[in-house]
C-alpha cells in the first residue's frame, strides 16, 4: 500500500475521521469494562455522570484541568517547532520547587510574592528545557531521551529536598516542604467554591501562546522551522534560536502547571503533586491537534475522564488505570485520524 | 571495604550481569528496529508488558520457559501496532512511540487489578534459579539467553542476506525496493521481532531477578536503552559492552553507598546516576555516532 495525499479534503473527510477516532476509543472503553465484569454502559454512564454529574465533581474536573492546560500548551509549542519535550514532568516540578522556594523564603511583601514565585517557576522550567535543547541544536543529542531521562533525574533531586534542605521541620517526618505563607497562596476565583486562579492563568496562557503563534514573527519561524528545519535555514531563519526560544516558552508553561498546583491547590511540596501530567500533556496537545485555545477544550476532556474514571472505579470496580488506557488509545487513533483525513491509502 | 574490595568482589561481578541482561535483551531489540529506519519509543511500556505476561503465565501455572514466550508475543503485538501505525501509515515515530509506551503500561496495570483485585503485595513465582555451572554460576540461563541474544543478532545483521535487507532499509529504502524486496515488510518484522525482544528484557526482571510484578519496577530501563544503542553507535558488540559498563557502574554505586564515603552523600544522588551516565554516553557519543540514514524517515512508494 501507499499513500496519497487528498488535494482538498472535504469537510467531511477532515471531520469524519476524527469522530471515528473518538467513537473508536468509546468502544475501547466498552470493551475493556467488560473485560473487567462490568456493565459496558453503565460504566460509560458512571465515567460521564463522575466527571460533569455534579458540581463537585465539574469543579474538581476544572481543577485537574488546570496543570493539564499548562503542559499541554508547553507540548503544544514544543512539538509545534518539531523540539520533543518530552520533559514536562521535570519542568514542572522543577517550577514547583522554585514556586515554594520563594513563596517561603524572599520575605516579599504580599501583592509582590505571587509574581515573584509566578516567574521564578518559570525561569526554572525555561532553563531546564534550554539544556537538552542546547544540546540538541549544538552536538545533535535526541532530545527526547534526554528530557526523558532527566525526569527521573528531577524527581530524585525534588525527593532528595524534600528528604533534607526544604523539609519541614513542622511536618511530623513527611518528607513535604513547609506550607506557602497565606499571602502567597493563590485566591479563589468565586469565594466559597474550590476553583482557583491558577484556571484563570491558565486561560490566559492559552490565549497569549495563540497570540504568539497566529501574530508575531517568532510564531511564524516555529512553525516554518517545524515543517522544514532546512528550508527555513536555507531562507535565513535562525533556526537554532528559534528552537531555544521554543525551549523557554515551553519550559516556563510546563513550569506554571507546578506553581498552580502548589500555590493555588496544595500549598505545599510533596513528591507526588504530578501523577504524570507532563507525560498526560502531550495526550493533550495531540488531541488538539497543537492548537492552544483547542488545549483548553482537551485538557478539559482528559481531566474529565480521569476524574470520572476515579469515580466509576470506586463505585463499579472496573480499575481507574482504564482512563489511562483510553488516553493512550485516544491518542494513536486520533493522530490516524488526522492523517487519513489528509491522505488516501491507495493499493499496489 | 574500599573500592578495590568492591571490584575484586565475585558478587559484584554477579550483579553486573544480572543487572546487564534485561538492558542486553532490551537493547539488541531497539537496535533491530533502529537498523531497520524504526525508532521504538514504546520499548519502556513494551518492557512493563513483558515483565507482566512472563510472570501472569508463571503465577498460572505455565513453565518458566512459556512464560518468556508468553512475553515474547505480548512484545511482538505491540510491536505490531506500532509498526502498523509508522510504517505503511508512516506516523510520526515519536508520537507513535510514547503513545505504545502509555497504553502498554496502562494496559499492563488495568490487567494486573483485573487479575488480581484484592491483592496488596504481589505473589511471588517460583523462579529462574541460577545454574551452577562452572562458568558464571551465579547467573541464571536468561543471562545466558541474553548474551546469546547478542551474538545472534549481529549474526543475522552482518552476515546474512536477511541482515543486509534490513540494514539496507534503514539506510536506503528506495534501494532495498528497487531489488523488489518488501520495504514495509521487512520493517514490521523488526518491529515485531525487535518488540519481543524488550519484552523478554522486561520479564528477565520478573522471572529471574525479583520474581514478582509489581508497578514502576522497569522504572526508565527501557529509555537507558535508548542512550545504550546510540552510545554502542547501532552496533550489537558495542551496545553489549555499554550496557555492561552501565550494570558495572550501576553495581559499583550500589556497593559504594554502603562505605563510608557513599554514606555521607543523598542516596538519591546515587540512583540519578544510571540517567545521568546514559545522558553523558548520548553527549559523548553524539560527535561519531553513525546513524542509519533512513531513521525516522517512514518509506511512500513513489515519494523521493
Amino acid at each position: 500500500m501507499r499513500l496519497e495525499p487528498v488535494e482538498a479534503p472535504t469537510l467531511a473527510r477532515r471531520i469524519g475521521y476524527p469522530a471515528a477516532a473518538l467513537a473508536a476509543t468509546v468502544l475501547v472503553a466498552a470493551a475493556l469494562a467488560g473485560i473487567a465484569g462490568g456493565n459496558p454502559l453503565a460504566v460509560l454512564g458512571q465515567i460521564v455522570d463522575g466527571a460533569v454529574g455534579t458540581k463537585f465533581a465539574r469543579l474538581e474536573t476544572l481543577n485537574r484541568a488546570t496543570p493539564l492546560i499548562f503542559t499541554g500548551l508547553a507540548v503544544a509549542v514544543a512539538f509545534r517547532a518539531k523540539l520533543w519535550n518530552i520533559g514536562a514532568e521535570a519542568q514542572l516540578y522543577l517550577g514547583a520547587v522554585a514556586t515554594v522556594l520563594i513563596g517561603t523564603q524572599s520575605g516579599l511583601p504580599g501583592p509582590l510574592v505571587i509574581p515573584a514565585m509566578a516567574a521564578g517557576a518559570v525561569v526554572a522550567g525555561a532553563l531546564m528545557l534550554l539544556g537538552p535543547t542546547l544540546l540538541k541544536t549544538k552536538l545533535g543529542v535526541d532530545e527526547v531521551v534526554t528530557t526523558l531521562l532527566l525526569n527521573f533525574v528531577v524527581l530524585l533531586f525534588v525527593g532528595y529536598l524534600l528528604e533534607g534542605p526544604m523539609k519541614d521541620p513542622m511536618g511530623m517526618g513527611w518528607p513535604k516542604s513547609p506550607s506557602l505563607p497565606k499571602e502567597a497562596r493563590l485566591p479563589r476565583i468565586v469565594e466559597g467554591l474550590r476553583l482557583h486562579w491558577g484556571f484563570g492563568i491558565a486561560l490566559i496562557c492559552a490565549l497569549g501562546v495563540w497570540l504568539v503563534q497566529a501574530k508575531t514573527t517568532l510564531g511564524f519561524e516555529m512553525r516554518a522551522v517545524g515543517l522544514n528545519a532546512r528550508a527555513a535555514r536555507f531562507a535565513g531563519m535562525p533556526v537554532n534560536a528559534v528552537l531555544a526560544k521554543t525551549a523557554l516558552i515551553s519550559g516556563g508553561l510546563a513550569a506554571l502547571a507546578g506553581f498552580s498546583e502548589v500555590a493555588g491547590l496544595k500549598g505545599n511540596l510533596t513528591a507526588d503533586i504530578s501523577p504524570g501530567f507532563g507525560y498526560t500533556g502531550i495526550v493533550v496537545a495531540m488531541l488538539a491537534l497543537l492548537n492552544p485555545l483547542g488545549v483548553v477544550v482537551s485538557a478539559l476532556f482528559v481531566a474529565g475522564i480521569f476524574v470520572g474514571a476515579d469515580s466509576m472505579s470506586r463505585s463499579a470496580g472496573v480499575p481507574s488505570y482504564i482512563a489511562d488506557i483510553l488516553l493512550a488509545s485516544a491518542l494513536l487513533f486520533m493522530v490516524l485520524a488526522l492523517m487519513l483525513s489528509r491522505f488516501r491509502v491507495v493499493r499496489g | 571495604m574500599d573500592i578495590t574490595d568492591i571490584l575484586l568482589s565475585a558478587t559484584f561481578w554477579a550483579a553486573v550481569l544480572r543487572i546487564a541482561s534485561p538492558l542486553i535483551f532490551a537493547t539488541m531489540g531497539e537496535l533491530i528496529c533502529e537498523r531497520a529506519g524504526v525508532l521504538n519509543l514504546g520499548i519502556e511500556g513494551i518492557m512493563v508488558a513483558g515483565a507482566f505476561a512472563g510472570w501472569i503465565a508463571v503465577y498460572a501455572g505455565l513453565p518458566l520457559w512459556a512464560g518468556v514466550g508468553c512475553a515474547f508475543l505480548t512484545g511482538v503485538c505491540f510491536g505490531l501496532i506500532h509498526g502498523t501505525l509508522t510504517v505503511p501509515f508512516g506516523l510520526s515515530q515519536h508520537v507513535v512511540g510514547i503513545g505504545i509506551t502509555m497504553l502498554a503500561s496502562a494496559a499492563t496495570y488495568f490487567a494486573y487489578r483485573v487479575a488480581l483485585p484484592e491483592v496488596s503485595s504481589p505473589p511471588r513465582i517460583e523462579a529462574f534459579q541460577p545454574t551452577g555451572w562452572p562458568i558464571l554460576g551465579s547467573q541464571t540461563v536468561l543471562t545466558w539467553a541474553a548474551l546469546a541474544s547478542v551474538a545472534i543478532t549481529a549474526w543475522v545483521l552482518f552476515r546474512t542476506p536477511l541482515g543486509l535487507a534490513l540494514r539496507a532499509v534503514g539506510e536506503n529504502p528506495a534501494a532495498v525496493e528497487a531489488q523488489g524486496l518488501p520495504v514495509h515488510g521487512l520493517r514490521m518484522g523488526a518491529v515485531a521481532v525487535g518488540s519481543g525482544l524488550m519484552a523478554v528484557g522486561g520479564s528477565f526482571l520478573t522471572l529471574s531477578a525479583f520474581n514478582s510484578f509489581f508497578f514502576d519496577m522497569v522504572n526508565g530501563r527501557g529509555w537507558i536503552c535508548i542512550a545504550l544503542v546510540v552510545f554502542g553507535a547501532w552496533m550489537p558488540g558495542r551496545a553489549l559492552l555499554g550496557a555492561l559498563l552501565f550494570a558495572g557502574f550501576d553495581a559499583f554505586q550500589v556497593r559504594l553507598q554502603q562505605t563510608e564515603l557513599g554514606a555521607g552523600l543523598p542516596y538519591q544522588l546515587f540512583l540519578a546516576m544510571p540517567y545521568l551516565l546514559s545522558i553523558l554516553a548520548l553527549i559523548l557519543m553524539s560527535r561519531r555516532a553513525e546513524v542509519p540514514g533512513a531513521l525516522m524517515v517512514p518509506y511512500n512508494k513513489g515519494e523521493r
